[in-house]
């Protein structure tokens, strides 16, 4: 349905071209989750502005690539055929929901605004859907709820609002930017079991972008991991987690804590910090960092490879040669095998 | 670790916010000034602004030794002469050289600018500290008393106390200051609310370190910035009511010059004599505009959050 | 809200209570009120005795400032001037109307001009128009008012007259001697209008421009976007509502700021209005007007920051929803 292939997201800037996404490629099937996961700085949150083409276009500009929807290229699609495309076929939240509400419209009418420019609807009739939107997200009190401001209701129902809103049209695709990074962490897990529930329900597909890992496990069913702007590594949730073929997943995994294994094992913290995408390094983007670095990989630039089936990963090391590695690590961090 | 060149300034509006925070890491290749001074010198209005301010304060300290006449030599031979090769900017109606005038008036002008914006920041500025760091009821009733003075009409009250008191430079600046410096003490105690708030000084209490040293240390190198910024505005301000009250004739009084002043003898014989209309507040807005670009100039290099 | 409105009228009182124990204060330290009476050979010692225990004018200070409030408050009633021999408020009753009409005619023209010029300059950012503007304000508000109200009167008044051949503006007065009709009027409140708001325009259109760059890289438009609303509508309906909000209180708290200004600006061109009253009475001596033409400034100022805030708090949902 939803379609990547190669896309280049480059901004010009004083200091030179930032190459914010550089080469990914993915495919997403209808009623698939994906997860994006990866530092800040990785190029994810741009990747999903540019599937919504909502980065500024002054700045930025895309050299290479096309994203495929339902048989259009969206990096060729008139503005006014991306307006209708945007909220009603792909909608997409966001991480801030303080920020990301018009404080001065009530909370009913920015998901009205949102139903009426995509359909053919009364003002009654938009009304009557705002609410039972609203009451989907599990808002008690909807009608009296709609009347509020941004700022009456507490940030997980905020959050919940905005879900409200990006499913209000049904869209196909459901883009998350970090939705519960602003959230506690008991709201964050209702905001996630919500996100779930109203998969199932609606049947959208799920683009989920975080740096949480957690996150991830629960909800998608595949994931991009990124890295200075490149998917270093695709495959499925179980794969990723459990055999991980590309030495920053590993490391990324290693530097979580864990309440079963709290006190036993040591954590892995990732050295030094990522790199500036005008100025990437030679070779490997992530050799100055990476935990199994070898000579070759200054000069190499890997590309991703598929390393099993339908797992690929942008390393030139062979899976041997990770395993080994990994081995000799979770020794040293007593890590038990 | 290879050696990565990273240039502290560029960040993109909104669109990598999310991710580019943290995401380029804290190695400054420079130092904090070295960044205010090349930010600062980007913004070239304010270079010049700068540039022209540093010279008329240096001919205003040597005006008597270059001025080409005396300020008050009267010359019955040259009555009412436009701008010619020997009087730059004419003469008046007692054949006084216009260009010696305008010099002399600048003096007390710029002088008078440069010492309002000084002691009202100073005064203002403690104000502001002690206020917004104290806070409770020292906090509550200083800015009570700072917003009131805010409000009274600071012209209308201004020209009766000239009426009342004839002004001289000295007493003119005092109540310049006196009307002034609630302003500063308004905008930096908002500043050093915002600053205290901030991890590192509730750290610094939470060790103990003294209010004094506090204050310091902690407070006063994060309201600097807003500081100078106001205090370009202060002498800017400064300098045009001045010439305002002197103007109507309630300021400085002649003899002593003034921009202000100088435009008065201009008022009845403008339509024949222009230039002595046109010098003399050519100068007050050449003076205004130059503070006003440094302090914007300012204001863009001291911004951390400035985006370029 | 409405305690939030209570509040603030009680604070407006109080300080400008305060404003008129100082405008009291300033002006009993200048001279005696009926130094010209005593000088008058006409009136006689008996005389004065009366006046002076008429007006209370040997009472202690408190005491004369207390009948001064007491009269204004109850009685609307300001005084007598000495020096004029009349009322004050015969005085400055006649002069109210020119003043309103200067202030407000500059008010409508600063908003009309200043604002969509701030939003437009915000939108085409670093545009050779924004620059422009940018520029010229700097020179707005750095050019004193008086000064370029003389200009005005050289240049667009005297020189351009000389040049038609016909009078297009009038650079003194509010009307002409013989016979006034609106465009007479007009004529005489051009160039006035034009110098009070200079420094308005100035002021107001960098703060809008500053408030819709604010507004400009907000969240909630990246949000509006992504709903599907077309450019024109994310700028006209979710931009604008909050662009606007901060503008509000500007207007309101300049306007304390105006009537400096136009004090000044009626001087210059002979407004008669309460501005130039206060310049002709002050020329005269008389403090007893002087004096309550200070007070309705301070008056006209508090009442305008009161305005402004509960002005803000309709329009701004965060604050009414407290």
């Amino acid at each position: 349905m939803l379609e990547v292939n190669n896309l280049k997201t480059h901004f010009k800037t004083h200091d030179g071209v930032v190459k914010a996404v550089d080469g990914v490629s993915f495919s997403l099937e209808p009623g698939e989750t994906m997860g994006i996961v990866g530092e800040s700085g990785s190029g994810k949150s741009v990747t999903a502005l540019s599937i919504m083409q909502l980065n500024p276009k002054p700045p930025a500009e895309y050299p290479e690539g096309e994203i495929i929807f339902e048989d259009q290229n969206l990096l060729e699609t008139s503005d006014k055929r991306l307006q209708e495309i945007r909220g009603n076929d792909i909608a997409m939240i966001f991480q801030d929901p303080m920020t990301s509400l018009n404080p001065v419209f009530t909370v009913g009418n920015q998901i009205r605004e949102a139903i009426r420019i995509h359909q053919n609807l009364s003002k009654g009739e938009a009304q009557e859907k705002t609410i039972q939107v609203l009451r989907d997200v599990g808002i008690a009190n909807p009608e009296r709820r709609a009347k509020e401001y941004p700022h009456q209701f507490s940030g997980g129902m905020r959050q919940r609002a905005m879900i409200a809103m990006g499913l209000s049209c049904n869209p196909k695709v459901l883009i998350a930017d970090e939705p519960t990074t602003a959230l506690d962490v008991t709201i964050q897990a209702q905001i996630l079991e919500l996100m779930v529930e109203l998969q199932e329900k609606y049947g959208t597909a799920i683009i989920m972008i975080t740096h949480d890992l957690g996150v991830v496990s629960q909800l998608a069913d595949k994931v991009m991991v990124m890295y200075a702007g490149r998917a270093v590594e695709q495959a499925t949730t179980d794969e990723v987690f459990y055999d991980p073929l590309m030495p920053y997943s590993w490391s990324l995994l290693r530097s979580l804590p864990r309440l079963d294994t709290a006190g036993e094992v040591r954590l892995l913290p990732i050295e030094g910090t990522p790199p500036s995408l005008i100025f990437l390094p030679e070779g490997c983007n992530f050799s100055p960092r990476c935990p199994f670095v070898k000579d070759e990989c200054h000069e190499t630039d890997p590309a991703l490879e598929e390393k099993k089936p339908a797992h690929t990963a942008a390393c030139i090391l062979s899976i041997e040669e990770i395993e080994k590695n990994k081995h000799r690590v979770d020794e040293e961090l007593g890590v038990e095998t | 670790m290879v050696d990565q060149r990273r240039d502290a300034g560029s960040e993109l509006e909104g669109v990598l916010e999310a991710d580019a925070g943290e995401g380029y890491g804290n190695v400054k290749g420079r130092t904090q000034r070295e960044i205010i001074w090349r930010r600062f010198r980007r913004h070239r209005l304010a270079l010049a602004g700068g540039g022209v301010l540093v010279l008329l304060y240096i001919a205003a300290v040597v005006t008597p030794w270059i001025a080409p006449y005396g300020y008050a030599q009267i010359d019955f031979t040259t009555l009412n002469q436009p701008p010619s090769l020997r009087h730059l900017m004419g003469t008046d109606r007692l054949g006084r050289d216009e260009l010696t005038r305008v010099m002399y008036g600048g003096r007390i002008s710029l002088a008078l600018g440069l010492a309002v914006g000084a002691f009202s920041t100073l005064i203002g500025a403690t104000v502001g500290i002690f206020s917004g760091h104290y806070g409770r009821s020292i906090d509550v009733a200083t800015m009570g008393f700072v917003d009131f003075m805010l409000t009274l009409p600071f012209l209308p009250l201004l020209l009766v106390a000239g009426k009342i008191f004839q002004f001289t430079p000295v007493t003119i600046i005092v109540a310049l200051v006196l009307l002034l410096w609630p302003r500063m003490a308004r905008l930096v105690r908002g500043q050093v609310l915002a600053v205290r708030e901030q991890e590192y000084v509730v750290a610094a209490r939470a060790i103990g370190v003294s209010n004094i040293k506090i204050m310091l240390r902690h407070i006063l190198p994060n309201v600097v910035g807003v500081m100078v910024v106001e205090a370009t505005l202060i002498v800017a301000l400064a300098i045009l009511v001045e010439s305002a009250i002197s103007y109507l004739g309630l300021g400085i009084q002649p003899p002593t010059p003034s921009w202000g002043n100088l435009l008065q003898d201009a008022r009845t014989t403008m339509t024949q004599q222009w230039w002595l209309a046109l010098f003399p507040g050519l100068m007050i807005v050449i003076t205004a505009l130059c503070v006003n670009f440094l302090g914007d100039g300012l204001r863009d290099a001291l911004d951390p959050k400035a985006v370029e | 809200m409405f305690a939030y409105i209570i509040r603030r009228t009680f604070f407006s009182v109080v300080v400008l209570f305060f404003s008129s124990v100082v405008i009291f204060g300033l002006v009993a330290m200048g001279p005696d009120p009926l130094t010209e009476l005593k000088l008058n050979p006409r009136v006689t010692q008996a005389d004065v005795e009366r006046i002076t225990a008429a007006y209370g004018l040997d009472q202690p200070l408190p005491v004369q400032y207390g009948i001064w409030i007491r009269d204004i408050v109850l009685h609307g009633d300001f005084g007598e001037s000495f020096k004029q021999n009349t009322s004050v408020n015969s005085i400055i009753v006649i002069r109210i109307w020119p003043t309103i009409l200067l202030m407000g005619s500059s008010l409508i023209v600063t908003v009309l001009i200043a604002i969509p010029f701030g939003i437009y300059s915000a939108i085409k950012k670093y545009s050779a128009l924004d620059n422009a503007g940018t520029f010229l304000s700097f020179v707005g508000y750095s050019m004193p008012t008086f000064w370029l109200g003389l200009i005005l009167q050289l240049v667009l008044g005297v020189y351009l007259t000389s040049w038609a051949g016909y009078r297009i503006f009038f650079i003194s007065g509010m009307s002409s001697a013989n016979g006034a009709g609106p465009v007479d009027l007009l004529q005489h409140l051009a160039l006035p209008v034009i110098t009070l708001s200079v420094i308005s325009v100035a002021e107001f259109s960098r703060f809008q421009r500053s408030a819709m760059l604010d507004v400009l890289t907000s969240d909630y438009l990246r949000t509006a976007r992504a709903k599907g609303l077309s450019q024109r509508v994310v700028y006209l309906k979710h931009a604008l509502r909050n662009a606007l909000l901060p503008t509000v209180t500007l207007v309101a708290l300049s306007i304390g700021l105006i009537f400096g200004g136009a004090v000044i600006t009626e001087t210059v061109f002979a407004w008669p209005g309460l501005g130039f009253l206060l310049f002709d009475s002050l020329n005269k001596g008389d403090f007893n007007v002087a004096r309550a033409l200070l007070l309705i400034g301070a008056a006209l100022v508090v009442f305008c920051n009161l305005l402004a805030d509960i002005a803000y708090s309709f329009v701004d949902p965060r604050v009414r929803y407290e």
